[in-house]
């Protein structure tokens, strides 16, 4: 078991109900659970499932259990599968050295869609998310994972990309036991063509 | 997800508070369980369900709370281990029953697990169960992590033999819906025999009747049992302390608030000056170890959550020993140290010690705190909750609120619980009015019925899901038949309990573990007793909104049944009945019933509103293709196309 670069390890999984939130959280953590390190992940479901922000808290220790909630400003890395959701997350967890890896396509907040909100350009979403963190992503992941035939997917391209950053000791190899684990044998070939396409956006 | 399941002595894995609680249960020989649905419990009864055939279980999803403790109970008469997990709520339905199974006494081990909720992150209140351990006299275990989930759980079957009486082991949400690591121990072998025996002498505990009279003896006898409970608590292992020998504050906590002590006082670098007594055995507390900690220290902080439940009881212990231990000073809810509504967090717990301790605490820094608040106001639109795409109820709550507008005297909704309660919000058109308890909808609109002789003339709707139907509105229904209270119950039937995942109930073919079922036919049910029934498809609107008019023009008790599958059910899920478009050149836009009103006024997250073009699309990713859209709009921009095969 790899030493951490801090322990705990502080992750935030963020997006909306529908995105496959719980389930991206879980083979993260799973695939660093099967290392030996200690997990903890905290979420809530329900009624956040009706089109509400939905989170998960995952703190990755070599020593003990933490607590399933994040204490304020101590997030090391946010993985927001929707781009908003990034910069709600930074106003409550994030601090100078963060790194934030975030899909581009957005879901639109109903008051948007009614025409009642503004959803701010993408570029205005880079810049503030430059502003705030200490490294951006921004990666398609929407878009990639339509071409694979599931926007679902996008939430695997997502951790794939943190496997590609290196910050945590997660590779190939450790996605395809997981979720040998979790999906149906006709799934896996398409999952991991969406890992491995996270992985290579942050690389090049 | 049953991986875990098998046995697998020894090895380290990440379960969900739920989970663990289940493995106890199995490490336990658990043979019976029942529950009701409830964000956060229901995944006990779901794990239990798909390995019921491997580990000879019944399993069970009983009509309500107070049902699945009878059915658990049973077991137990029989000789049998029996679990019974529910949320907050379920234990107020419980408790009718609990007190007098209390009274009785139980037989073979009875757990029921309750899953509270504080913060009410799921829940439309954050009541808490502890209180009626207390007043129903029962012992009550509280779990600090996952690994204490999973082996309390278990010991709760061997303490409940041992004292001849239910126990009650109470998980909150933080603690149910977490994941963490846990250690697994071995699974039993054997399977159960059930036999209940009755022929013994009356007050035989294993072999006479069962029940809670004569009174005064088995009450005496309760308390006997709860002198037992205090003496084994006393050396429960799931009662730890850590910190230096002479600590300058103790803090004493239970449940997931351990985990945000132990945070806090990492955070503010407090932990060689102030001790952490961590109480997993919360009532009856166990004195002689509280006392031999609340001498350590002059200064004692309680945390927890949501009432005052073991801060009251300390300082009762305390009040009590105080000649010699001496007095004490008490930081908690009662002093503002710690908040008295909703649920805690490190950062909160940081910040009554801080203060308690002297010791300042930044959690972010300010400037960076005052940039991100200002980002996220400026540039993150908040999320109100919405109907899903292709939710039956959006189109059932449009067909309400039209004919509700159209009646014209005022009408309104008598709401209940489940996705439905978001009828009160814009995704349900504001409809729904009031809102309670499960099948309270129904009953209020009973009363407001009778209200004719005082000069109410409003027309009430009270609107219920199919499962809470089975669950509580039942009796309602049939006081106002009984009563004659003029109203109009529409059932609004999405084949399941959709708000905790798709639960089967008494009216579906189907039970628990996946056999096949009786089915209780609702709108057969709600004729037999007296009602008149009508049923109708919610996506077709006018049909429904027509039907709805036509209804509450007539006097007595009417049953309108909405039925159309969950957008999210199983079957449902990613097979679209239409492929929709919108035409671009007929999108009356800004001209459209005070502007667009398919995406402002309808709120399907399906649609976008495009500002460039000023005309609404379709958004391919999210659109379920359910169709409802295009009646809504008034100059039939938006069309359906039969969906391209796949
Ligand atoms: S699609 Fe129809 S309802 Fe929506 S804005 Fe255009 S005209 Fe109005
Ligand atoms: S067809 Fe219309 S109402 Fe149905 S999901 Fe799609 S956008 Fe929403």
């Amino acid at each position: 078991m790899k030493p951490l670069i801090q322990d705990p390890y502080n992750i935030i999984l963020a997006g909306v109900g529908g995105q496959g939130n719980v389930l991206a959280s879980r083979v993260l953590a799973n695939m660093l659970s099967r290392q030996g390190y200690f997990l903890t992940i905290g979420e809530t479901f329900g009624a956040s499932q009706r089109g509400g922000s939905v989170m998960s808290h995952l703190r990755v220790s070599a020593a003990s259990t933490w607590s399933p909630q994040i204490p304020k400003g101590k997030a090391h890395i946010i993985i927001a599968l929707e781009p908003v959701e990034a910069i709600r997350i930074l106003a409550t967890y994030g601090n100078r050295q963060v790194t934030v890896l975030t899909n581009t396509r957005p879901v639109y907040p109903v008051s948007v869609i009614a025409g009642e909100c503004n959803y701010p350009e993408t570029d205005i979403i880079k810049k503030t998310l430059e502003r705030l963190s200490a490294r951006v992503w921004l990666i398609d992941a929407t878009e990639e994972a339509m071409k694979l035939g599931n926007p679902i997917l996008s939430n695997i391209i997502m951790i794939g990309a943190v496997g590609g950053l290196g910050l945590l000791p997660i590779q190939l190899e450790d996605f395809v036991s997981v979720i040998g684990e979790t999906f149906p044998e006709k799934l896996l070939s398409v999952n991991q063509q969406a890992f491995e396409i996270g992985q290579n956006k942050v690389k090049k | 997800m049953s991986k875990w399941i098998e046995n697998k002595e020894g090895m380290r894995v990440l379960l969900m508070g739920n989970e663990a609680i289940v493995r106890g249960a199995l490490e336990a020989g658990v043979h019976v369980a029942a529950g009701y649905p409830g964000t956060p419990s229901s995944e006990i009864i779901e794990n239990l369900s798909k390995v019921a055939r491997e580990r000879h279980l019944y399993v069970e999803w009983s009509t309500n709370e107070k049902i699945s403790l009878e059915v658990a109970a049973a077991a137990s008469f029989a000789g049998l281990r029996a679990i019974c997990p529910m949320k907050q709520n379920g234990v107020n339905v419980a408790s009718d029953f609990l007190l007098h199974l209390a009274g009785s006494g139980t037989r073979g081990g009875l757990v029921l697990v309750s899953c509270d909720d504080p913060g009410a992150l799921s829940s439309a209140n954050e009541g808490e169960s502890r209180h009626f351990a207390r007043m129903i006299e029962i012992p009550l275990l509280e779990p600090g992590d996952f690994q204490e989930a999973k082996d309390m759980t278990r010991w709760a079957f061997e303490l409940s033999e041992e004292i001849k009486n239910i126990v009650m082991v109470r998980s909150v949400t933080r603690l149910s819906h977490a994941s963490g690591s846990v250690r697994l121990g071995k699974l039993p072998e054997k399977k159960g025999t059930a036999e209940f025996r009755f022929q013994g002498p009356f007050l035989n505990p294993d072999t006479g009747p069962v029940s809670s009279m004569p009174v005064a003896y088995h009450h005496d006898l309760q308390h006997k049992k709860l002198d037992r409970v205090r003496e084994l608590f006393e050396e429960s292992p799931f009662n730890t302390y850590e910190g230096p020998e002479k600590p300058e504050l103790l803090v004493i906590t239970s449940s997931a608030c351990t985990l945000y002590c132990r945070e806090a006082l990492n955070l503010l670098g407090l932990k060689d000056r102030v001790g952490l007594l961590k109480l997993g055995t919360t009532w009856p507390l166990p004195p002689k170890l509280v006392k031999s900690y609340l001498a350590k220290a002059g200064k004692i902080l309680i945390v927890e959550e949501v009432i005052s439940f073991l801060e009251d009881s300390v300082k009762i212990l305390a009040a009590e020993q105080a000649a010699e231990i001496g007095i004490k000073t008490f930081y908690g809810k009662n002093d503002g140290s710690i908040p008295m509504i909703g649920e805690l967090n490190p950062d909160l717990v940081a910040a009554g010690l801080s203060k308690i301790m002297g010791v300042p605490y930044l959690s972010m820094d300010g400037a960076y705190e005052k940039e991100a608040q200002e980002a996220a106001g400026s540039l993150a639109p908040g999320r109100e909750l919405n109907f899903c795409p292709g939710c039956p109820h959006r189109a059932s709550f449009w067909s309400i609120h039209k004919a509700l507008q159209l009646d014209n005297r005022q009408g309104f909704v008598c709401g209940d619980i489940g996705c439905y309660s978001l009828g009160a919000l814009p995704a349900g058109f504001q409809s729904v009015k009031i809102a309670h308890a499960m099948g309270s909808g129904l009953g209020l609109a009973c009363g407001f019925g009778k209200l004719g002789d005082f000069g109410m003339d409003q027309p009430t709707i009270a609107v219920c899901g199919d499962s809470t139907f089975f669950h509580a509105v039942l009796p309602a229904l049939v006081n106002a038949i009984h009563q004659e209270a003029a109203t109009l119950l529409i059932i609004l039937d999405n084949s399941g309990t959709a708000m905790t995942g798709f639960q089967p109930h008494p009216g579906l073919p189907i039970n628990a573990v996946g056999q096949e079922a009786p089915k209780v036919d609702i709108a057969r049910v709600c004729e037999a007793m007296g009602a008149k029934v009508v049923i109708r498809d919610p996506f077709n609107l006018e049909e429904t909104r027509a039907t709805i008019n036509a209804l509450l023009e007539q006097g007595g008790v009417k049953v309108l049944i909405l039925r159309q599958i969950c957008a999210l059910s199983p079957e449902k899920k990613g097979k679209e009945d239409y492929r929709m478009q919108i035409d671009e050149s007929r999108c009356l836009g800004d001209e459209c019933g005070c502007n667009h009103l398919c995406t402002r006024i309808f709120r399907c997250p399906g649609l976008i509103w495009d500002k460039g073009t000023k005309k609404s699309r379709i958004d391919e990713v999210i659109c379920v293709g359910c169709g409802v859209c295009a009646d809504i709009c008034p100059n039939g921009a938006i069309m359906r196309e039969e969906p391209v095969s796949l």
